[in-house]
């Protein structure tokens, strides 16, 4: 039988990476829940409201659009507008162009994962370093991040110890502190030789024009101290209304992605410097991205936009636990990827059609999701799609057939009579498929069909008798 | 997951066996029956039943799914509680139905079925207000809390059920809310991570030595069961309703 592609690389990941992603994912979990239930009565609720903000935001964009925009450029800030990847990418190189720049220092941003952009500014001859710890162990080892959170959750320290050996950055040693500290040093000369810094946002405040960027490691601040030009990438999708909407919004994004009540830093950015401000870009530009995003929220999937980036979903995810996130072949992983990515792929949409499959629906992705997006729900649509557009799926069981016994009952009767012979004849000399698959690690047990039809016709009988 | 169902008229039901109960599992389905009348329920069983045309809806065929479903709706007439030893047969009809159906101009009867669908454990204790289970059950007993009963009542009404028997030790396990890796037809198109998933739940439940692995879906309990048998370390498998059946035999309260 043919197989999936996201089982396949399941089987044949290397021991170590499972581990390290079993583990890394599954690690903090008991932190996030607790911080969610011990501080709030009824976590529930601030996930529901939070997803309702959200989703009326995205049904009303026409609105806050133009209104963060007006904002915006009322603070200083300049606006463009990007409709797919390749307007982000010469927007950027546009910029750099313009004021004569060649380095940049960068934040981690999912959306500029998403752009491709280093790749492109590389081969324009223009130097884009990672400056996030992760990230930058992923631009050495020319890897992808597996994870959008923790993108080096499929790596271990010793890994990480060669890599740096590799790179020149200190001989073998794998204590996280000295790692860190090799990173430091290195970095830090980074940021004062760059000319821009180029960030993401986590949340665009429609009422104030204030972008809002949540880190750990402060280095997006350097980014942004160290730098005269700060471009920051976003979808469109990441407008909230109002200032008063951030405290819920931060509040949740801190304990859904790692169980903190907050991240260590969390940045308020209004605009450019302006007089007396010593530090600070003093150019700022905002690239508004939609690549895909306006037919997305076309589509009865639109729910999938008021992600915040949390990795919650993967977290839980059982199957992104055993599969890890390369197997999901895009830049988004995990249940949250298995949506937003095929959606993102425009008329490429069949090639990534099998990654709503992957997930047995268990729904632990949206029992986690701070904004209450009903991911189950949408991996079902878009499989309704994938078939409607007669994408093939290889390994689902065809349905037709069987579709045509549920609705009749004496055929239905009939083949729980016909099933015995599962009792008598060797199953490995059964030609069904699904049979074959089932019993690859599971036996089966006996066929009892129309057993219970017969004990309940006696029953009703005995219980007539009675009355 | 739900808000609109209605509370139980009467106690006549109409009991909703499941294709899996139908095929292999019979003494689910009679253990089902045993208890609903011991409660004081008339339970009849319309003959014509198939399956709630989950397998097709998962694999995403949406429009074979909706013949089952509405074969479904012709076969549980009437205005009875459907009552369906099974949290995730009972949320496709609750759930996955009516997403289904949305946009067909015969939705509402969808609706009509999906309010009067109800998952055993969650009918006794919801239903019809019961939460104490006499008898007796010996027995150390891991719980697996079968996915499809997230975020409804069933899962929480299960283990109530279950702890008040007296006998009875639920045990906790490790990474409890992670799914066995049934999940249907993805248990056969992707066996790989399947396996895996299932591998790992075996490992945290068994690790506390229960008597008997319950649940509330026969899909979770096959899955796990079988591959505990491949793996040469069977386990007891039992649906709640058969803890509550034999409970109540124990306690000298049915025959």
């Amino acid at each position: 039988m043919k197989a999936q592609p996201i089982d396949v690389f399941a089987r044949d990941l290397e021991e170590e990476v499972r581990h390290a992603v079993l583990d890394g994912s599954s690690s903090g979990y008991d932190k996030r829940l607790a911080s969610l239930t011990s501080d709030f009565a009824d976590p529930d609720l601030l996930r529901r409201t939070a997803g309702r903000i959200k989703q009326h935001t995205l049904e009303n964009l026409d609105t806050y659009l133009p209104r963060v925009e007006e904002k915006l450029i009322a603070n200083g800030v300049r606006v463009h507008w990007a409709t797919d990847a390749e307007a982000a990418r010469r927007t950027v190189l546009g910029i750099m162009r313009e004021n004569g720049a060649d380095k940049i220092v960068k934040s981690k941003s999912m959306a500029t994962e998403e752009i491709a952009l280093t790749p492109f500014l590389e081969k324009e001859g223009i130097e884009s370093l990672e400056t996030d710890l992760g990230e930058f162990i992923v631009q050495i080892d020319h890897d992808h991040p597996s994870h959008i959170v923790k993108p080096i959750i499929h790596k271990n320290r010793r890994g990480i110890a060669r890599s740096f050996e590799r790179e020149g950055l200190g001989a073998y040693d794998d204590r996280p502190e000295t790692i860190t500290a090799r990173a430091r040093t290195f970095l830090r000369k980074k940021y004062l030789e760059a000319q821009v810094g180029l960030t993401g946002a986590n949340f665009l405040v429609a009422e104030s024009g204030r972008m809002v960027l949540v880190t750990n490691e402060g280095n997006s601040r350097f980014c942004l101290a160290g730098t005269d030009i700060h471009i920051a990438v976003t979808g469109i999708e990441k407008i909230i209304p109002r200032e008063r909407d951030l405290p819920l919004f931060l509040s949740l994004l801190g304990r859904s992605a790692t169980g903190q009540q907050l991240t260590v830093y969390t940045e308020f950015i209004s605009g450019p410097k302006v007089e007396g401000q010593p530090d600070g870009p003093g150019q700022m530009h905002l690239i508004l991205l939609d690549n895909r995003r306006t037919e997305l929220l076309a589509s009865k999937c639109r729910d999938i936009l008021r992600c915040i980036r949390c990795g919650a979903c993967m977290n839980v995810c059982p199957v992104y636990r055993q599969a890890s996130g390369h197997a999901y072949r895009s830049v988004y992983p995990g249940p949250v990827g298995a949506v937003l990515s095929p959606l993102l792929a425009g008329n490429k949409f069949p090639e990534l059609a099998d990654l709503p499959k992957a997930s047995s629906l268990c729904g632990a992705c949206k029992e986690v999701c701070p904004v209450d997006i009903p991911i189950p729900d949408l991996l079902l649509r878009l499989r309704d799609r994938a078939k409607q557009e007669g994408v093939k799926s290889p390994g689902t069981p065809p349905m037709g057939g069987w579709a045509y016994m549920a609705s009749k009952p004496s055929v239905w009767r009939a083949s729980l009579a016909a099933g015995k012979v599962m009792n008598y004849v060797p199953m490995n000399l059964i030609p069904v498929p699904a049979l074959r698959a089932w019993r690859h690690s599971r036996e089966l047990p006996p066929w009892r069909g129309g057993a219970f039809r017969k004990w309940m016709k006696i029953h009703a009988k005995e219980k007539g008798g009675e009355s | 997951m739900r808000t609109d169902r209605h509370p139980a008229p009467g106690k006549k039901i109409q009991l909703m066996a499941t294709c899996l109960c139908d095929g292999f599992f019979d003494d689910v389905a009679i253990a089902t029956v045993q208890v609903l009348e011991h409660l004081g329920c008339e339970v009849s069983f319309p003959e014509g039943q198939t399956c709630c045309g989950q397998p097709a809806f998962n694999a995403g065929d949406w429009k074979s799914s909706r013949k089952v479903v509405r074969h479904c709706v012709q076969t549980f007439s009437g205005a009875e509680p459907v009552v369906v030893p099974s949290g995730s047969c009972a949320a496709m009809l609750f759930h996955g139905a009516p997403l289904e159906f949305e946009e067909e101009s015969d939705s509402d009867e969808i609706g009509r079925l999906a309010s009067r669908t109800w998952e055993i454990s969650d009918y006794i204790v919801n239903g019809l207000g019961i939460d104490s289970w006499p008898g007796r059950f010996p027995g150390r007993i891991a719980f697996h809390r079968s996915c499809h009963t997230r975020e409804t009542d069933s899962g929480p009404a299960s283990r109530k059920l279950l702890e008040s028997i007296d006998g009875v030790e639920v045990t906790p396990f490790g990474e409890a809310e992670q799914c066995c890796g049934f999940g249907g037809t993805f248990s056969v198109t992707f066996p790989s991570i399947s396996s895996a998933m299932g591998h790992l739940k075996l490992e945290h439940a068994l690790k506390e030595k229960p008597d008997y692995l319950v649940s509330g879906d026969m899909g979770c309990l096959m899955h796990l069961g079988g591959m505990a048998t491949r793996e040469g370390r069977p386990v007891e498998i039992r649906h709640v309703v058969q803890v509550l059946r034999d409970s109540l035999r124990n306690g000298g309260l049915i025959s």
